[in-house]
């Protein structure tokens, strides 16, 4: 994750507070979530009070108030997956994982997100693995993925 | 390269790229929307690219990767011109093939051609596959010959005509006057008159005027407006600038869903060319006209998609809606005249112009004209998306074009317009796609998402599946969306897990009418469709789950139990193995069976199983 200061994406836009959203869109993307103190930052330079913000930041989907995991997996839940059995997977992934959806692992190695629909419905299911597509997709695929996933990261701490 | 400064500029320049392009004899157009991508189409481009210059034919071979081609489930894609060969799911492994074999020895490849699913051949032509055949592309055409990061291509397939003509010999009132003679009507859901729109907005007290274009296309299982916003954002472009001079507007947006990262790119990438070019900015090709355009970015909110939301998310607020007793044609972004159309909307403006009122009205039904892009999946053989004049049945579409079911069961519905349209079943597939005969049979056009059910799909599932996406996505603003939708999905939730009472029918019923009625926007207004629709055909499914506490399709986990059938278990272990929730037991090589206790039902010992011995009860 490439980490932008704060400073340069408010650039051009203090106090414009119809900037917010599109500030809180470059700060989850650089970030990976919306801090509090970047919250108090944005809402004094943009000029909108912070409840405001906070009210935004809580209102819209994209916005995360919690750090993600290492491993963000989104399961999209459009209708054309649903019907090819999305359910399943999320069932399948958060059994594995002991989780509720929007969850983080304790580990901090996986977050678990359910999205709408991806316009990806010809290839359902459609599973993202940060920001990677894996089109038709089961249960069981998506079980493996997330065991070799653990497993390299259990490598990568043996090797640290 | 300078700028554009007038029409006959533009003119030249495109008269200059049709000769720079006649010196390739040879185009190969590979997809590159979401899905091929999906399907790793980028490294089939690079290795084409590196082989091509590896052979000397870098200077005969021109390689675009373009858009989506809409036979998603075919990616990656490849078109070969003029020969029109198609070739199918390929990988980079079979570039040197292709170059050594097809380009430099013209023989074609037979295991990358498509298969004929019915009759079994092999089809060499794009133009003779099944699935193309029976389209109707005008919008979509364009995709596979415009790289959607090159304004150069889409000018030299005739790009900026439209808004140049205009500028040069149209006045406002004449273009919203074309517009109203074609009929066009909103693509995004409501099939509201487009030129009744652009009327009013023009005729709106105030200086300061805008247009929107909502590419906020959250109704599941809709991709059209992402396919051409990604694969061909100049033509949006231009459709709003034509729209922008007919009111009197100076600027512009492009609300964009941040779920779609690729259409976002390029659609930024195309704002920039257009300024670059001039037809952007002030004195577009020499006249008093200026406009830009800002992209915002959506926030993951379906509720966006309503005109009044997505306006408040543009100021950068909450999206919730407001009573549109004064419409947004007169107050509306800033509280000033605003008209907001979605992208196939202003796709297809740029081709009214060009071709006239009459051309575009002679394609379509009496109040439905033009054609209409459809995303067609579920359980259906050939997914993706399709264009088709309206008016086309929905068999023509489900049968003729998507080659029927994809996997041997029966279809038995299928779901139109999104959360806010219904489910229809094959007894009215000889309906035309048309805006008000499926809103007579209880569902809609919408924005053109089609999602085929077969036998395997419950269809009370399905009625829950929409309204807990609806409860998800209720901004709360107002009672009876917020608590309505929450109880009625309560009663569906009861249903499907064997707590169904027969006076729930006649409840659910209630709701729904009051939940319809009473909303303060469309989301609210159209939420009970799903479950009105559902209950008008098929309520001996209701009936099955309610009475005598089974699922038909055996979907729903409450009413359902796995079993291992011992005359097909060969004790293989397999389904052990995989369990996630150690619910199968057995020596090897003996049957096993299954401690219906810890069994979660996922399914994945079927899934597993390779002699189908796994039954559902």
């Amino acid at each position: 994750m490439s980490t932008v200061p704060l400073e340069s994406i408010l650039e051009g836009r203090r106090s414009q507070p119809q900037q917010l959203i599109e500030v809180l869109q470059d700060v989850q993307e650089n970030y990976g979530y919306i801090p509090e103190d970047v919250m108090r930052s944005v809402s004094k330079h943009l000029g909108v009070p912070l409840m405001e913000v906070y009210r935004v930041a809580n209102f819209y989907k994209s916005f995360s108030l919690k750090p993600r995991g290492k491993n963000l997996i989104t399961i999209c839940m459009g209708t054309a997956c649903h019907v090819r059995g999305a359910h399943l997977l999320l069932d399948q992934v958060l059994g594995q994982l002991g989780l509720a959806p929007g969850a983080t692992t304790e580990d901090g190695e996986f977050t678990i997100e359910r999205v709408n629909c991806l316009g990806a419905c010809a290839l359902g299911p459609v599973v993202v693995h940060n920001g990677n597509y894996h089109h038709h997709i089961t249960p069981n695929k998506l079980r493996k993925l997330i065991t070799s996933l653990r497993s390299a990261s259990t490598e990568e701490t043996a090797h640290a | 390269m300078p700028k554009l400064k007038t029409a006959p500029d533009l003119e030249l320049f495109r008269a200059e790229l049709h000769q720079e392009r006649a010196r390739f004899p040879v185009t190969i157009t590979i997809c590159g929307g979401t899905g091929c991508q999906a399907s790793q189409s980028k490294y089939v481009f690079q290795a084409l690219k590196q082989e091509l210059g590896a052979h000397g034919l870098d200077k005969r071979v021109w390689v675009r990767r373009s858009g989506c081609h809409g036979f998603c489930e075919q990616g990656p894609l490849m078109v070969i011109e003029p020969s029109n060969i198609f070739y199918c799911h390929i990988t980079p492994d079979d570039v040197p093939d292709i170059v050594q074999q097809t380009m430099r020895n013209n023989v074609i490849i037979e295991k990358l051609l498509y298969t004929d699913p019915i009759s079994g051949k092999k089809i060499q032509t794009e133009a003779e596959i099944p699935f193309y055949r029976s389209q109707d592309r005008l919008l979509l055409s364009q995709n596979r010959l415009v790289d959607p990061c090159s304004i150069d291509d889409f000018i030299a397939v005739g790009g900026y005509s439209a808004i140049s003509k205009v500028l040069a010999t149209m006045k406002p009132e004449k273009i919203i006057e074309t517009i109203k003679e074609s009929g066009l009507r909103g693509r995004g859901g409501g099939g509201f008159p487009t030129g009744q729109k652009w009327a009013e907005c023009r005729a709106a007290l105030g200086d300061e005027k805008y247009v929107i274009c909502n590419a906020d296309e959250g109704d599941p299982g809709a991709y059209m407006d992402r396919s051409i916003l990604e694969g061909n954002p100049h033509l949006v472009l231009e459709g709003m600038l034509i729209g922008a001079f007919a009111i009197g507007a100076e600027y512009g947006y492009i609300y964009v869903r941040r779920e779609y990262p690729l259409a976002v790119e390029h659609a930024r990438t195309a704002l920039k060319q257009a300024r670059e070019y001039g037809l952007l900015g002030e004195h577009i090709l020499g006249s008093p006209f200026s406009f830009d355009v800002e992209i915002a970015r959506g926030g993951g909110a379906f509720v966006c998609g309503e005109s009044t939301a997505l306006m408040a998310s543009l100021e950068g607020k909450v999206g919730e809606p407001r009573p549109k007793d004064v419409h947004t044609v007169e107050e509306g972004l800033w509280n000033k005249p605003t008209t907001l159309n979605n992208v196939e909307t202003w796709a297809n403006v740029p081709f009214i112009i060009n071709n006239g009122s009459a051309w575009f009205a002679a394609k379509g039904t009496r109040n439905s004209k033009g054609t209409k892009i459809i995303a067609l999946t579920g359980h259906i053989r050939n997914t993706g998306l399709v264009e088709v004049a309206l008016g086309t049945s929905l068999n023509t579409v489900i049968y003729d074009i998507g080659g029927g079911p994809a996997n041997g069961k029966a279809i038995k519905a299928v779901q139109t317009g999104g959360p806010s349209g219904g489910c229809l079943p094959v007894s009215k597939f000889d309906l035309p796609i048309d805006f008000d005969a499926l809103y007579e049979a209880g569902s809609m056009v919408g924005s053109g998402g089609m999602v085929v059910m077969d036998e395997s799909t419950c269809m009370v599932d399905v009625a829950k599946y929409f309204l807990q996406f609806l409860q998800d996505e209720s901004c709360g603003k107002c009672v009876p969306c917020r608590l309505g939708i929450d109880r009625m999905l309560e009663i569906i939730t009861d249903i499907t897990e064997g707590r169904g009472k027969r006076e729930h029918i006649a409840l659910l019923q209630d709701l729904a009418d009051t939940v319809q009625q009473t909303s303060l926007c469309g989301l609210g207004k159209t939420a009970p469709n799903p479950v009105l629709s559902t209950l008008r055909y098929f309520p001996e499914e209701y009936e099955a789950h309610v009475i005598q506490k089974r699922c038909p399709a055996k979907v729903c986990k409450p009413l359902i139990t796995f079993a291992i059938d011992v005359e097909k278990c060969s004790g293989c272990g397999r389904c052990f193995a995989a369990c996630p929730h150690g619910a199968i037991s057995g020596e090897k090589k003996q049957a096993h069976v299954i401690n219906p206790q810890s069994c979660n039902k996922c399914g994945i010992c079927a899934e597993e199983c390779k002699f189908q011995a796994i039954t559902i009860n």
